[in-house]
């Protein structure tokens, strides 16, 4: 009993369901069912229809997850991961349109070029920090929009496909692809993003260097006193997050439509789920996981809303922002609700 | 020429909106509460000015109603973070996505187009010497807010709230009270940025319209330390940056390369200016 009333008090239920049910009044405010419209977001997202599309978006939610989760461990929040996501994306391109090497030596090349350039440019946000006491919140965000202009002037310009009216570089060469399952456009990225999941689990968990970033975390000047590196670990854990976020880029860029589309990477808000995944979370590897996945869920699933009920898709936005809200503020249940409960139903026992 | 009156006529009206948020989070960086989200503040702005204008006809009425809104906004930020001692920047943060997510709802559902609302007769601010009446008031707001902060026992207190609550405290000035004030008053500065922006630099709505200026405003903020004519000064770097960027433009550079200038001229000043002092102690709630 106390262990439900504590996971019902616990302000994540609550922020959940305030989302949830916040989002039926906005529901109810547009003249549509709530009922039906959160069905339709989850049949949408789960059914034989939309699952394929659930899991690409969720390759992305998640890995992106990942990468803000990680540094958010120990307190840090790399607020530009779209910048080292679409040089990670741009990476990978021009790497598989001119790498010599046979094609599947070239996916490997492009996956380890994208992932060398988002972990570089988050490492430079590092040090904007530890060098030049520029925090990291302001210098990751202030670095992202730059690495975004430039990545879409390269595929405007220099890469852009001969010919073509949209803003995108040339088709990768035959063979230079993730593969898929199946026929759906889920491929080999999410595996590699559950890879880095289970990793992250395993060093936050089992590992003294896991030990250390959540201790950083929950208090860093105890684990400075306890020997931790500070600045050390801000350069390390900023390169693993700009490094799986470039990883994010380039898994895009070597899946359908296997080119690099100016704002493809950016336009669906992946860096921002993600880092509402990761928050809500609180960073704990699983708790990220399924956060990310909720989220993926609501993305997809709030297009079939659109469809079914012609209520905007923002809505799904919304919902994610109040649960975050809901959650920073920290408001839970009052406890008395659950007292009160307990003690009628003890009296009602006797 | 380059450099001419022209060029700093463009700097000055790029510089109203960054002005007004950067004010805002001037006040509550004073009073100790590290505000980041203006951006979100500033974009509700946006809409609410857009959207009364249009259904008012009148964008006097839209301007007073987006200062209206911003502050109801910003009272989120207010009870979470000083109320609930909730984390600030995690609220900022929130408080950004909901704003893009709420504006881009009700654009869809008000106005029923996605993207961008444009009417020709949507009705903007009228231009006196060449500057919206907010240009002038954003001047008067900096003057009034240097003195408030260094002359008004208002502004005494709201400092004293910000560097040592506790002793505010102990002589009964509760900080609780000046930390709302200074976030409602930045939420009214950043409904009249949104205003600005979509009323008076543009007379439109698109979605996301702020594009990271209520960051640069976050920026304007710790580069002038938090001072009135510093937050002027840092404001003004930005929109001579973004004013050149579209003169470039002119001559033939890509867009891309002047989108980003206003970024990497903020990040460039701010290292200059860290690099030079040692972190001074922050406020509560300031990002280490």
């Amino acid at each position: 009993m106390t262990r439900i009333s504590g996971a019902l008090r616990s302000p994540l239920t609550f922020s959940v369901l305030a989302g949830l049910v916040i989002g039926a009044l906005f529901l109810l405010g547009t003249g549509a069912d709530p009922i039906a419209a959160y069905e339709a977001v989850v049949t949408g997202a789960l059914g034989a229809d939309g699952i394929g599309s659930t899991l690409t978006t969720g390759t992305s939610v998640l890995g992106l997850a990942l990468a803000l989760a990680i540094p958010l461990r120990a307190g840090l929040i790399n607020l530009g991961g779209d910048g080292q996501m679409v040089l990670g994306g741009i990476t990978a391109a021009v790497t598989g349109l001119y790498s010599p090497l046979p094609a599947p030596l070239t996916v490997v090349l492009a996956l380890l070029a994208g992932m060398a350039a988002g972990a570089g440019y988050a490492v430079l946000a590092a040090l904007c920090e530890n060098r030049l006491g520029v925090p990291l919140l302001v210098s990751s965000l202030l670095l992202s929009y730059p690495a975004v202009s430039l990545a879409s002037y390269l595929a405007r310009y220099p890469l852009k496909e001969p010919g073509s009216s949209l803003p995108q570089t040339r088709a990768l060469p035959d063979g230079v692809a993730l593969p898929a399952f199946g026929d759906s456009t889920v491929t080999l990225g999410l595996v590699l993003v559950a890879i880095a999941a289970a990793a992250y689990w395993f060093t936050d968990r089992r590992t003294a260097v896991g030990y250390e970033i959540r201790m950083t975390g929950l208090n860093p000047r105890f684990s400075a006193y306890a020997g931790v590196e500070r600045r050390g670990l801000t350069l390390r854990l900023m390169a693993l997050s700009g490094g799986l976020a470039g990883l994010v880029g380039a898994i895009g860029v070597l899946s359908f439509p296997y080119r690099f589309v100016d704002g493809s990477l950016t336009a669906p808000g992946y860096t921002w789920t993600g880092l509402t995944a990761a928050l809500l979370a609180a960073a704990a590897p699983l708790g990220t996981v399924v956060a990310a996945f909720f989220f993926a869920v609501l993305q997809v699933g709030g297009l079939a809303m659109e469809r079914t009920t012609e209520v905007p898709r923002e809505l799904t936005q919304v919902l994610q922002a109040i649960v975050i809200v809901f959650l920073a503020a920290r408001l839970r249940f009052p406890g008395r609700w659950f007292a009160f409960t307990r003690r009628t139903r003890e009296s009602g026992a006797v | 020429m380059f450099l001419d009156s022209d060029l700093l006529m463009s700097a000055l009206r790029a510089l109203t909106p960054i002005l007004l948020a950067a004010l805002g989070g001037a006040l509550c960086e004073r009073a100790g509460v590290f505000n980041i989200g203006l951006e979100g503040m500033m974009l509700m702005g946006c809409f609410t000015s857009v959207a009364t204008s249009w259904f008012t006809g009148s964008p006097w009425l839209g301007v007073l109603a987006a200062a209206l809104a911003a502050a109801a906004y910003s009272l989120v930020l207010a009870v979470g973070a000083v109320t609930l001692r909730g984390d600030a920047v995690v609220l900022g943060i929130a408080m950004n996505l909901l704003a893009v997510g709420l504006t881009s709802f009700l654009l869809r559902t008000v106005f029923g187009v996605q993207g961008t609302f444009d009417d020709p007769s949507l009705a903007g601010l009228p231009l006196i010497g060449g500057f919206t009446p907010l240009a002038y008031l954003s001047w008067a707001a900096v003057a009034v807010a240097a003195l408030l902060l260094s002359r008004h026992v208002w502004g005494l207190r709201l400092r004293g709230v910000g560097e040592a609550p506790d002793a505010a405290a102990t002589l009964g000035v509760s900080p609780a009270k000046y930390q709302y004030g200074a976030i409602l008053l930045s939420g009214v500065l950043c409904g009249l940025a949104g205003a600005q922006l979509a009323l008076g630099n543009v007379t439109l709505f698109t979605e996301n319209m702020t594009a990271g200026r209520g960051w640069i405003a976050v920026v304007a903020v710790m580069l002038g330390r938090a001072a009135p004519l510093g937050v002027l000064l840092a404001a003004l770097l930005f929109g001579l940056a973004e004013a050149a960027g579209f003169r470039l433009q002119g001559l033939g550079l890509p867009q891309q390369a002047t989108d980003a200038a206003p970024y990497v001229v903020t990040l460039g000043a701010l290292f200059l200016t860290t690099a030079r002092r040692r972190r001074r102690p922050r406020t509560t709630g300031a990002v280490q």
